[in-house]
C-alpha cells in the first residue's frame, strides 16, 4: 500500500454544510481514512496547512483573513477543489454584494434599539470585512468544482475515490446538484 | 467588566493566538496577552466573521425566509429552518394540525440527535478519551476510529440515523424543505416510518451507552472535571407549559446563579422586554444580557446544561432516569460543572431518541392535513431550543408579503459571555504562570467546545432589531402604532 494521501480543508465563508456532507458519507469515512489523513481541517487540531495532495474549501471570501487562508492552501495544495455554492458563485452570503458594507455596520452596531452601548467592532485583532464577498476563483486557481448547496454526500464520495483512484472525477447526472 | 477581559497596559504584554479554534463549527481565535513572568493578563474569545442575513433578507417574500436563513448553519439548519417557520405560522396566522407539528418535532428531534452525536463523537470525544493535552496528530476522529473503533463505529452510525429522519421529513439532510409557513409539504409515509424504527431500538441503546461514557468521564477524573473552567451562571431555557422539558415550544425560564426564579414561562413574543445586546469592540458577536440585571451582571448561559438542570423533569422514561442520576451525582457538582455540558448533552441525545420512536408511532404523522392558514399579521417571533441552546428568529412583513425587519439571536450569541468566562477560568487554573505548550492552550479550547458553540451561526449579525411602540385602549385594541 503506498503512502496516505494528504487532505486539507476549511471552510470560509461558508456554513459548514459541505464538512457535514463529507460526514454524510457515513460509514465510508472509516475506509476513506485508510487512504487519507487529514492536514489542516475543522476535524483536527492542525492550524495551519503544510504540503498536502488534495485541499477541499467551501465558503467564499468574506474578509482579509479568509484571502491569506486561501493563498496557503493554494501554495500547499497540489489539488484545490472548491465546493458548493459560496466557494463556487460566492453563494448567499454574496446576497450582501449589493448593500454598502459601512452602513451596514452602523445599523448593526450603533444605530439598532435595544443595545446597551453602541460601537462598531473595530479592535485589531478583527480581520477586515470585504466590501463584497468573491467566490475563490477570482482569488486563486481552482482545479475543481463541486456545485451544491451542499453537494450530497454521495457526490463527494465519487469526486474524492475517482480523484484518490487516479481517475478524472466524474459525478454525472443524480449527483450534481445546484439546491 | 470581567477580570481577564482587558489588560491594563497591553502594550509591554506578550500576545499568543489560537487561530483558528478547531473541532467547533464555524470562525473564532482565541487571543491571550502573557508578561515576561507568563502570568496571564488578558484572554478573548473573538468572533472574526462580518455576514449579513438580517439584512440581505429584507425585501426577499417572507415564505422564502425558512429555506435562505438556514444557510447559517450547515451543522443545525433544521434549527433556522423550524425558527424561521414558527415566526412565519404567526405571519399567516396559523395554528399547525397535529400531523403538521409532529412531522416538524420529529424533523427536531432528528437534528438535536444528529448534531449532539456530532459533537460528542466526531468533534470532543477526541480531548475526553485521550486527554486534553494528548498527542495533536492523534487528537481528532480518525485518532478515535483507530483507537477505539465501536465508539467512533456508534457514533457515526447515530448521526446517520439522526441525518436520516431529517431526509425523511425535509427532503434532504441539509438545508430541506420541509417546514412552510403554516405547516409542512409532506407527510411521513408508512414505508419511511417502517425504515426508520427498525433502527430506533438500536439507537436508544447507542445512546444509553453514551450516556454511560460521559457519566464514567466524571467518575475516573471527579475533581478534574468537577472543576475545569467551572463558573456561576444564570440561566436561560424554553420549558414546556407544565415545566417538561421541550425544545419545540414553550415559554422562557430564567434563573438566577443561586437557583431564584427571574421568570418563568414567559412568552417569548416580547423577547425584547426581558433580553438586551451589549456590544464590545473585539467581537462581530454581541453581547445579551436580561435587562433586568443589566450588561454587567446580567449575561447568562443556554444550550443543555441549562435545559436539562433547569427542566423539572424530562418527559421520556430512560432521559428522566439519567436526569436525576446526573443531578444527585457529587451533590449536584457535575450539574454545575462547564464539562457537565457533555454528559447533559448526551441525556438529551437519548431523550430524542426516545421522542422520535414515540413520535414513529403516531398515526398523525401518515396524517393529509398539512397546511393552515388564518389571518395575516406583519409580526412574527417563532423561538426554539435549538442544539446549542434558545435560538430566537423575528421578522415583519409588509403589505406586499416583503420582509422588512429581520431580527435574530442564535444560541452561540446567548453564550457569548459565558464562553468568555469559561476559558478565562482556565487560563487561571492551567495556564497562568506555567510555560505555553500546545497541550495547555488545547485546555482553553476544550472549554469553548464544552459549549458546543457554533460560530458560524453567530456571525450573521447585520441587521435592525425592530422597534415598534403600541397604543393599546382599555380593552387592548390597537389605537396607534409607531414603527422605527
Amino acid at each position: 500500500m503506498s503512502r496516505k494521501l494528504r487532505v486539507a480543508t476549511t471552510s470560509l465563508a461558508g456554513c459548514f454544510g459541505c464538512h457535514m456532507s463529507l460526514l454524510d458519507i457515513d460509514e465510508r469515512l472509516f475506509p476513506l481514512l485508510d487512504l487519507i489523513e487529514f492536514d489542516r481541517s475543522p476535524l483536527t487540531d492542525i492550524k495551519h496547512c503544510g504540503p498536502c495532495d488534495i485541499g477541499i474549501i467551501e465558503g467564499g471570501i468574506c474578509n482579509a483573513e479568509n484571502v491569506h487562508v486561501l493563498r496557503e492552501f493554494r501554495k500547499n495544495c497540489k489539488i484545490l477543489i472548491a465546493i458548493g455554492a459560496c466557494a463556487v458563485t460566492g453563494g448567499l452570503p454574496a446576497q450582501r454584494n449589493h448593500l454598502d458594507l459601512g452602513s451596514c455596520l452602523t445599523e448593526v452596531y450603533l444605530t439598532e434599539p435595544g443595545l446597551a452601548h453602541g460601537h462598531i467592532p473595530n479592535d485589531p485583532e478583527l480581520p477586515l470585512p470585504l466590501d463584497k464577498v468573491h467566490p475563490l476563483h477570482e482569488v486563486v486557481k481552482i482545479d475543481y468544482f463541486i456545485p451544491g448547496c451542499p453537494p450530497p454526500g454521495d457526490a463527494i464520495w465519487k469526486f474524492l475515490t475517482d480523484l484518490i483512484a487516479g481517475k478524472t472525477p466524474e459525478l454525472g447526472h443524480g449527483l450534481i446538484k445546484y439546491d | 467588566m470581567s477580570e481577564l477581559e482587558t489588560a491594563a497596559h497591553p502594550e509591554n504584554l506578550r500576545r499568543v493566538a489560537i487561530d483558528p479554534v478547531s473541532r467547533v463549527e464555524g470562525h473564532g481565535k482565541v487571543t491571550l496577552l502573557l508578561d515576561e513572568n507568563d502570568r496571564v493578563h488578558q484572554v478573548r474569545l473573538h468572533i472574526v466573521e462580518f455576514r449579513g442575513f438580517e439584512k440581505f433578507i429584507q425585501g426577499r417574500p417572507y415564505w422564502e425566509a425558512p429555506v435562505m436563513v438556514q444557510r447559517l448553519c450547515g451543522i443545525c439548519p433544521v434549527s433556522h429552518h423550524i425558527a424561521a417557520s414558527k415566526a412565519m405560522d404567526m405571519i399567516v396566522g396559523a395554528a399547525l394540525t397535529p400531523t403538521a407539528e409532529k412531522v416538524r418535532r420529529l424533523m427536531h428531534y432528528g437534528q438535536i440527535l444528529q448534531s449532539h452525536a456530532l459533537h460528542f463523537f466526531h468533534l470532543c470525544s477526541p480531548d475526553l478519551l485521550f486527554g486534553f493535552d494528548s498527542d495533536v496528530a492523534k487528537r481528532n476522529i480518525a485518532g478515535i476510529a483507530a483507537a477505539y473503533p465501536e465508539i467512533a463505529k456508534q457514533g457515526v452510525l447515530l448521526r446517520k440515523f439522526g441525518q436520516e429522519v431529517i431526509r425523511v421529513t425535509a427532503g434532504k439532510r441539509i438545508h430541506g424543505t420541509g417546514s412552510i409557513p403554516g405547516g409542512v409539504n409532506k407527510n411521513v409515509s408508512a414505508e419511511e416510518r417502517d425504515y426508520l424504527l427498525k433502527d430506533i431500538g438500536q439507537i436508544i441503546d447507542w445512546s444509553r451507552a453514551a450516556v454511560g461514557i460521559a457519566r464514567r468521564l466524571f467518575e475516573q477524573n471527579l475533581e478534574f472535571y468537577n472543576k475545569f473552567g467551572t463558573f456561576k451562571a444564570h440561566t436561560l431555557n424554553l420549558v414546556r407549559a407544565d415545566g417538561a422539558l421541550d425544545l419545540y415550544h414553550g415559554g422562557l425560564r430564567a434563573r438566577d446563579l443561586s437557583g431564584n426564579t427571574l421568570f418563568d414561562h414567559y412568552d417569548y413574543s416580547h423577547y425584547w422586554d426581558v433580553i438586551f445586546e451589549d456590544v464590545k469592540p473585539w467581537s462581530y458577536m454581541k453581547f445579551p444580557f436580561l435587562r433586568s440585571l443589566g450588561p454587567e451582571a446580567g449575561w447568562y448561559r443556554v444550550g443543555p446544561l441549562s435545559r436539562v438542570t433547569q427542566c423539572d423533569f424530562i418527559p421520556s422514561p430512560l432521559a428522566e432516569e439519567q436526569r436525576k442520576a446526573f443531578l444527585a451525582f457529587d451533590n449536584g457538582n457535575a450539574a454545575g460543572a462547564t464539562l457537565g455540558f457533555h454528559w447533559a448533552r448526551m441525556i438529551e441525545m437519548l431523550h430524542a431518541a426516545e421522542v422520535i420512536q414515540e413520535l414513529l408511532f403516531d398515526p398523525d404523522l401518515q396524517g393529509n392535513d398539512l397546511v393552515n392558514i388564518g389571518e395575516r399579521q406583519e409580526r412574527g417571533v417563532g423561538v426554539i431550543e435549538a442544539p446549542r441552546g434558545t435560538l430566537i428568529h423575528h421578522y415583519k412583513v409588509d403589505e406586499h408579503d416583503q420582509i422588512v425587519r429581520c431580527n435574530l439571536i442564535v444560541s452561540t450569541t446567548h453564550n457569548n459571555q459565558a464562553m468568555n468566562e469559561a476559558i478565562r477560568q482556565v487560563a487561571r487554573q492551567y495556564i497562568d504562570g506555567r510555560k505555553l505548550t500546545e497541550g495547555l492552550l488545547n485546555h482553553i479550547e476544550v472549554a469553548i467546545r464544552a459549549f458546543d458553540p457554533c460560530l458560524s451561526c453567530a456571525t450573521h449579525a447585520l441587521g435592525k432589531m425592530p422597534l415598534e411602540v403600541e397604543l393599546l385602549d382599555a380593552a387592548g385594541a390597537r389605537v396607534d402604532v409607531l414603527t422605527r
